[in-house]
């Protein structure tokens, strides 16, 4: 008998169980969130979000919706706990992270519930791994309270067009300055670092630019080192959607195709740098 | 007076060339077979010496002395000697070279303090040199054993992979040293040669005996091993989460790698790997076959071998002595390899 059927007795006994043929689909997401070591997940019948936060202002979400699993329970909902996110990617990539032609890591995924370990079970060329990895108390996220009806300023790029600016931002630049206007500059990211200041302009017809909403002029400032990480994601998606809202925070929704072409969504939420008082 | 641990040695290789400056360099001399010959110091050499005046035989420093003439003449192919002196200097920052007139060996003989690992690389010689002569110190001890930083040696064969002709000596530059010429190729008439000088260490007969091949010990499971690259990104993922590996197998063909830590508990199983027939005959009839034998080891020292294994060995076995030793015994086609981890305790 299979071991993947022998260790599970009886999918009643858990609060999630997870099979996927090809667990890069996985763990290329989950890449994508890992700037901090621990992540909490949340999962629903609609699928498994982890969320990564870091110093506070930063949020980073990731969504693997139910239909990328193969198969896919959860038994009352919601399922939450905490994990060792860089143990979990060290775990789901332990047959190599690259992938190879015609050679798909299995996963089979589960969890009994709180105060148990998150079992996975995986599979590649009959060769099997058993991980056991112990979970933690959930801790409490970050609400951003971010709602699409605050949204003042929204902006669709292709992904290229963003890459090779975050992959060479100015890191001796305390912050990121992104103005958004209906008007020239329309898009702008700025750096202030050692050499001097920066500017990179899109324009609003670019062929980069797939839409452009943008209704009020806002200029506001990011720590550049909350930012940076969001590059993870940015390189393996194919779009990203750029909006800030009335109290300048600003969300960063990356569109990822997975190998299977799925498509799914990582979501960065960053609180603008504080503004000194006008007469300090 | 002649070196306690070796009288001569060179490994000459063909390479068709001109005689003059370069000879007495020690490189380029035609492989013309000229019969035992005196080289001066009054070493005889086998057949298939150099012509007077012979790359290797200059005296030795004082209190070291002869030369041994150990050279394989047409070293033929560089890329096989390539590949196994890259595999030393992934095993062994620093080992000895055996010399002796029908194998050569590379042997890592670590102290405790540095994790204790050993190994026993052994070639024929005849398939790698096409001309071979060595000279021990004595007739009955007609062996040399040389020390010498494997990279160093990888890294000068490495200019061979595209040569004409190889050729390895033992010669005296102000300190003994291991001379690689390579003739490489070139669109012009005119021959282009490299040399590379590798300091060593001749070791004196008295060390000897620290250095003899290791006694495979009586294993508990013996047990083929899975694809070495399969083992190899499982075992460098689990490097991450600890330095404590257990390794355990049975007579059923199952292997398992496994790490425990406070956070994460990860089991990688192999099955039906077969295990060679002696182990069966030796295990005891009243013993369960699925009795798992565990030995714990340091996870670097088990990367550091798999990551030597470039090539996929022809056969590839794994004895384990429960809580002792791990002991590794490849195959590849000219080259055997057996490499051993002590336990952790």
């Amino acid at each position: 008998m299979p071991l993947l059927n022998q260790q599970i007795q009886d999918e009643n006994d858990y609060s999630l169980t997870a099979s996927l043929d090809n667990v890069r689909n996985l763990s290329t997401i989950l890449k994508a969130i890992h700037f901090q070591e621990h992540a909490t997940c949340f999962a629903t019948k609609n699928g498994i979000k982890v969320t990564v936060e870091n110093a506070k202002c930063v949020q980073a979400n990731a969504f693997i919706q139910a239909g990328i699993f193969q198969e896919f329970k959860v038994q009352e909902e919601p399922v939450t706990f905490r994990i060792n996110l860089t143990v979990l990617l060290d775990c789901l990539s332990i047959f190599g992270s690259s992938s190879m032609p015609g050679t798909l890591t299995a996963l089979q995924m589960c969890y009994q519930g709180y105060g148990y370990p998150l079992m996975l079970f995986l599979e590649e060329g009959g060769v099997v791994t058993v991980c056991k990895i112990n979970t933690q108390e959930p801790e409490e996220t970050l609400d951003f309270d971010f709602c699409s009806t605050n949204v003042i300023n929204k902006i669709i790029l292709q992904s290229e067009g963003l890459r090779e600016a975050f992959s060479e931002l100015d890191m001796t630049s305390e912050v990121l300055q992104i103005t958004m206007s209906p008007d020239k500059p329309y898009f702008r990211l700025s750096t202030f670092g050692n050499a001097g200041s920066s500017h990179l302009d899109y324009p609003k017809d670019s062929d980069l630019m797939e839409s452009f909403n943008c209704t009020q002029n806002q200029v506001n400032r990011y720590k550049i080192s909350l930012l940076k990480p969001s590059t993870k994601a940015l390189v393996l998606s194919c779009k990203v959607s750029i909006r800030t809202d009335n109290r300048g925070f600003l969300s960063l929704q990356y569109m990822i195709r997975n190998d299977d072409g799925q498509i799914c969504f990582v979501e960065y939420y960053c609180c603008p740098d504080e503004v000194p008082e006008p007469d300090s | 007076m002649r070196a306690p641990g070796a009288r001569g040695l060179r490994l000459g290789v063909r390479v068709p060339t001109r005689r003059g400056r370069r000879a007495r360099q020690g490189v380029g001399r035609p492989a013309r077979r000229l019969g035992a010959e005196a080289l001066p110091g009054g070493i005889p050499l086998h057949a298939g010496a150099f012509p007077p005046g012979g790359c290797t035989a200059r005296p030795w420093p004082c209190g070291r002395a002869g030369p041994g003439s150990w050279r394989p003449g047409d070293a033929s192919p560089a890329p096989p000697a390539a590949g196994v002196s890259n595999m030393i200097a992934r095993l062994a920052k620093t080992c000895t070279l055996r010399i002796s007139p029908s194998r050569l060996n590379f042997i890592l003989a670590d102290r405790v303090a540095h994790g204790g690992v050993s190994m026993w690389c052994e070639l024929e010689q005849e398939n790698f040199f096409s001309e071979f002569q060595m000279e021990g110190v004595s007739a009955e001890s007609n062996a040399i054993y040389l020390e010498l930083i494997s990279e160093n040696l990888s890294r000068a064969l490495k200019t061979a992979q595209n040569a004409r002709a190889l050729k390895i000596k033992l010669t005296n530059k102000h300190f003994p040293c291991l001379t690689v010429s390579i003739e490489l190729l070139s669109v012009s008439n005119s021959s282009r040669i490299v040399t590379h000088d590798i300091p060593i260490k001749v070791i004196p007969r008295k060390l000897w005996k620290d250095l003899q091949e290791p006694t495979v010990p009586d294993s508990d499971v013996s047990i083929y091993l899975p694809l070495l690259k399969t083992m190899k990104s499982v075992v460098e993922k689990m490097k991450n989460i600890s330095n404590h590996l257990i390794i355990e197998a049975n007579l059923n063909g199952d292997l398992n790698l496994k790490i425990e830590s406070e956070l994460v508990c990860v089991t990688t199983h192999f099955k039906d790997l077969g295990n060679p027939p002696v182990a069966w005959e030796d295990a005891s009839q009243d013993r369960n076959p699925a009795r798992m034998v565990e030995v714990h080891v340091d996870i670097r020292k088990f990367l550091q071998f798999l990551s030597g294994q470039q090539v996929n060995p022809t056969k590839a076995v794994c004895n384990i002595v429960s809580n002792k030793v791990v002991h590794f015994d490849l195959l590849h086609e000219d080259v055997s390899l057996q490499y051993f981890i002590p336990a952790l305790s």
